[in-house]
């Protein structure tokens, strides 16, 4: 499995996914310069967090032009797996990867704290170590969260077992309580229909060492490697 | 020579915390007549090259729905004006 983590300008979570893939679990990675303009070979690509262009225009929509992300299109349209976390996730919606949009919070602050995520779904490959019900614990740190879409939208996601991640409490309610950013139905986190493309606000990168509060993070990145 | 000024707002029914939160200040400063507030953002493309109207104008507006404008959430309005050089 050779893994891969896209740097843009403004990317700032770049160091912590490679350092996780690395020096944690031992991985097979590289980075992957924004200008780029081909692919080598990879099977799973993250798009980190961060502020990629300063996030001018909106969070993600000049990233989404930039010339290694028509690669990126072409690498998930062939079932490549792609990880978007935080500004990836927001990446991800602009390219039309996935699908509804991330707005400003409903409270106009940048929020920075752990939250608690239910483990919606296991019927993708990133969820493979979870269990479906799973409290996971993982920081967030975004201004821009607010999961927006349409009502047809909200339902195919349901209907086809899309929504991965929700905000929930301590003991896996799903409640207004929990919801940190106004998103609708407290969604942290979907996959795309064929379920190789998985955007999600919190961080599992910053979750992935016991010393640093929770390694609930972890088992994303690990459920590619094939051992326990 | 061309502009084309574009004016980038939310489409109905799309949560716009900025326009809420500036709509209370506005109570709060006593400006009570206000029934909505909605924010937006402001382009003005001005146009290198002599040419018509109509392709002006739709050279403006892939702009906006490329890039100016996310559909999802956003709708846009613009106007073609001619200015001097």
């Amino acid at each position: 499995m050779k893994f891969g983590v896209v740097v843009f300008p403004g990317s700032n979570c770049d160091h912590d996914a490679y350092h996780v893939l690395k020096k944690v679990l031992d991985a097979n990675v590289d980075y992957i310069w924004h200008k780029d303009r081909s692919l080598r070979m990879f099977d799973v690509i993250v798009l980190p967090g961060g502020f990629s262009y300063g996030d001018y225009l909106r969070a993600g929509a000049l990233a989404r032009f930039s010339p290694i992300l028509q690669e990126i299109i072409q690498f998930a349209e062939h079932g490549g797996f792609l990880i978007g976390i935080c500004n990836g996730f927001q990446i991800l919606v602009e390219a039309g990867l996935l699908p509804g949009a991330l707005i400003a919070n409903d409270h106009m602050r940048f929020r920075c704290q752990d939250v608690f995520l239910k483990v919606k779904t296991t019927s993708n490959r990133f969820c493979g170590l979870y269990r479906p019900g799973q409290v996971l614990k993982m920081p967030i740190a975004h201004y821009s969260g607010n999961y927006f879409a349409d009502e047809s939208t909200l339902k195919e996601l349901q209907d086809k077992d899309r929504i991965v991640f929700q905000y929930c409490n301590s003991i896996g309610e799903v409640s207004e309580e929990s919801n940190p950013n106004g998103s609708l139905m407290n969604i942290a986190g979907i996959v795309n229909p064929n379920k190789n493309v998985l955007g999600m606000m919190p961080h599992p990168e910053r979750a992935a060492e016991k010393i640093l509060g929770s390694d609930d993070g972890l088992q994303i990145f690990k459920s590619f490697l094939g051992k326990n | 020579m061309w502009k084309a000024k574009v004016v980038v707002t939310y489409k109905p029914g799309i949560l716009d915390p900025e326009a809420k939160t500036i709509h209370h200040a506005l109570v709060s400063l006593g400006y009570t007549d206000f029934k909505n507030v909605e924010t937006g953002k402001y382009f003005q493309l001005t146009f290198k090259e002599k040419m018509t109207r109509d392709q002006a104008e739709t050279v403006a507006r892939e702009a906006c729905d490329k890039l100016l404008s996310n559909p999802v959430i956003q709708k846009y309005t613009y106007e073609m004006t001619e200015v001097s050089e």
